[in-house]
């Protein structure tokens, strides 16, 4: 079966152990999490939840329908169409050139947000593809650390 | 009106018309048990174990149609009723359980007879909370009782920590449950059920395949007269014994790993498959990529997450079963010709005569089956029937004529041995008109066989037939079939003297060798009305036949056994 990468988008009451509803749920049907994301949407009671998954169109079908089944889980949604992005923030020694670092930030819709004594780190935010182009790019810089956020998707 | 934690439990269960609970008290539920202590509204039966408290719960659930109550304490009282609670969900009985915590102040610092109760019991219920403040208490039971009986019902544990049931707070229970996320589909898509109808009016060979479902919906009657009015032949999942009456020209008989070779051969032959409130499971599908390989299937389920799972339904009906057959048979009454499926009905006979249930007898030595068919025939519809898990309990699901919904009382998805006796217990409490027996194994009993005391002290006389072949009877049959005879920890030869065992208790014991020692000591324990154990040595080297090897295909059944 076609193991196809998916984004779900799930809003759920946001209450205590509602993640842990969610994140058992994947564990214990043997669904694989890719990454996750959650924050409290804006002036509600709900939060949104971003997973991203891989699986073939019936294991992703079957997801949707056990997570619906969670009690406290408004509404699911796989996302067709939609803008997906993430951020990346790494941590670079002060011993590479900036300039360089700068220019390729700029091309993933980044920047230097932070130099220190010894290192610097550097953002970005774009598509996940991109966002592992740029990882892959940065590599030459020597990172000492690298951050991922996460996707986060929203329905053109 | 402002009362404590502990009362509020109280005034729920009150409000929620609760005749009986099942539970054990402990350290951290005190509180409540002291609140129990003062009121006359419901009894409460202590068990005296916590998993025997759960399934008494559903054993009463089941039989009476209505939620079922357990209590029990933190930690240990909790952990040994998660079997229970886990039983439950697999079989979606509506339960709600009521835990004991430690105290707010003491979650998290590893207390005494502390557990993240919650996090254990998340994914074996349908839904479960942890009361912080008693302000909440009753919306939280009055949602636990609603989760537990609507949708697709289920067990429901709500863990209560002590101070909170210590905690004085306004108790108001006349609220209705608003719950904006959850929101169960009870009326079917008509488009879709007549979709469905004109399936069933073109179909040649049609096919019920009736699950527990029908059974929890209410919907037995009616699937009985739908059958009856369309023609349409039956099979019947485990769970859903008694749906049909055994004598129902209908009825076929159960399907799957140990169904009747008619029943699984309909079921690979139809070219509709009906299926209504069941949900595919692997002991009944076998191999899936053969099952029902020539029909199209219609899918009816409360639980939209049921449908399409397993098997691809071409005909998804999300809705009650109860609903959606009432909707069909509005529109089958017109559409569906009931004369059409005479030559269905011929080739199903056919089936039947070829090879139907049955045993060889054996000289002197009591055949198991004969046991369960010569209780059919002496209690027949006056007693419920529950078991454990087992040769036994196949035997019974095979050989016993049911009659009516909720005569049939085992544990089906989770295959809890033990189940048993304390459901026994249960069914004796909903219906105290009817026997209550409970068929079981030299094995199964002995695994809460403690519930002797609970049945003797509230005089809830199940009477306990153990089907004794000193094996583990089931997981023999397999290593003999499958492991070369290598008879691995199953042989149970030392037995205790269940005679003297079931007196020490305060009950009545019997040790059965022959048929007419049977009718005896069966007569004999229902005329006295006592709670008892039959001992009844049945022949040890039984198999449950036919049968379907794991991963086989349901037409390639194994319908007989010759020892190599």
């Amino acid at each position: 079966m076609e193991q196809a990468r998916r984004v779900i988008s799930v809003i759920v009451l946001n209450e205590a152990s509602v993640l842990s509803r969610i994140a058992g749920l994947f564990s214990g049907r043997g669904y694989n999490i890719e990454s996750l994301t959650v924050a409290p949407i804006p002036d509600s009671k709900y939060s949104r939840i971003t997973i991203v998954t891989a699986g073939s169109i019936k294991v992703v079908e079957q997801i949707i329908k056990q997570l619906h089944k969670l009690i406290p889980v408004l509404k699911v949604y796989e996302h067709a169409d939609l803008v997906e992005k993430e951020m990346a923030m790494v941590k670079i020694p002060l011993t590479e050139s900036l300039g360089d670092i700068e220019a390729l930030a700029h091309a993933y819709n980044g920047r230097i947000v932070n130099v220190g004594s010894d290192t610097l780190i550097v953002m970005v935010a774009d598509e996940p593809m991109r966002v592992g182009h740029f990882l892959e790019a940065i590599k030459r810089f020597h990172p000492k650390e690298i951050v991922r956020s996460g996707s986060v998707a929203m329905e053109r | 009106m402002q009362i404590s934690g502990a009362q509020m439990v109280i005034e729920a269960l009150i409000a929620e018309e609760v005749e009986v609970i099942f539970g054990y008290p402990g350290g951290a539920i005190m509180n409540v048990y002291d609140a129990i202590y003062q009121q006359s509204s419901f009894q409460h039966v202590l068990t005296r174990h916590e998993q025997a408290a759960v399934h008494a719960a559903e054993g009463y659930a089941k039989a009476s149609g209505k939620v079922g109550v357990a209590m029990i304490t933190s930690g240990p009282g909790f952990t040994n009723a998660i079997t229970g609670i886990a039983d439950a969900y697999m079989d979606s009985v509506p339960l709600v359980v009521i835990s004991g915590q430690v105290p707010m102040s003491l979650i998290g610092t590893d207390a005494f007879q502390e557990i993240d109760a919650v996090g254990i019991s998340r994914p074996c219920t349908k839904h479960n909370y942890l009361v912080t403040d008693a302000k909440d208490l009753a919306r939280i039971l009055k949602e636990a009782f609603y989760l537990a009986r609507t949708g697709r019902p289920g067990p429901v544990h709500v863990d209560i920590p002590k101070d909170v049931t210590a905690q004085i707070a306004l108790f108001d229970y006349s609220k209705e449950v608003e719950l904006e996320t959850y929101k169960p589909t009870v009326k079917g898509n008509m488009r879709q059920i007549k979709k469905a109808v004109e399936a069933i009016a073109n179909a040649k060979r049609p096919l019920l395949y009736l699950g527990g479902g029908v059974i929890s919906s209410g919907a037995a009657e009616l699937v009985r007269e739908f059958s009856k009015m369309t023609q349409i032949p039956a099979v019947e999942t485990f769970m859903a014994r008694g749906t049909l009456h055994h004598a129902d020209p209908l009825l076929i008989s159960m399907l799957g790993m140990h169904g009747s070779y008619a029943a699984n051969m309909a079921m690979s032959e139809t070219d509709l498959v009906i299926g209504l409130g069941a949900r595919f499971d692997d002991r009944v599908t076998g191999k899936l990529s053969e099952f029902a390989k020539n029909a199209q299937i219609i899918h009816v389920d409360i639980d939209p997450a049921s449908i399409s799972k397993l098997v691809n339904a071409h005909f998804p009906i999300v809705g009650d079963v109860k609903n959606v057959v009432e909707s069909m048979m509005t529109l089958a009454k017109d559409q569906v010709d009931p004369l059409r499926y005479a030559p269905w009905h011929n080739t199903i006979a056919n089936f039947n005569k070829l090879h139907p249930l049955s045993y060889t007898e054996e000289g002197d030595r009591l055949k198991p089956q004969w046991v369960v068919q010569r209780i059919g025939q002496l209690l027949g519809d006056d007693a419920n029937i529950s078991t454990d898990v087992g040769q036994h309990q196949m035997w019974t699901a095979q050989f016993y004529p049911f009659s009516r919904p909720r005569q049939w009382n085992s544990s089906g998805g989770l295959g809890t041995m033990g189940y048993g006796f304390p459901a026994a217990i249960g069914v004796k409490r909903a219906d105290m008109e009817r026997v209550s027996i409970n068929i079981t194994g030299d094995g199964s009993i002995l695994m809460n066989i403690q519930e002797l005391m609970t049945a003797v002290e509230y005089n809830l006389p199940v009477i306990n037939v153990i089907l004794n072949n000193n094996f583990l009877g089931m997981v023999r049959q397999w290593q003999t079939m499958f492991y070369d005879k290598r008879h691995s920890s199953t042989d149970l030869s030392i037995q205790p003297d269940f005679v003297k065992l079931a007196e020490s208790f305060g009950g009545v014991g019997y040790r059965v060798t022959t048929k007419e020692e049977f009718d005896t000591a069966l007569k004999d324990a229902v005329e006295k009305n006592v709670v008892a154990l039959i001992d009844v040595v049945v022949a040890r080297f039984e198999n449950v036949l036919p049968m379907v090897p794991a991963g086989g295909s349901l037409f390639n059944m194994m319908l007989e056994y010759k020892d190599k």
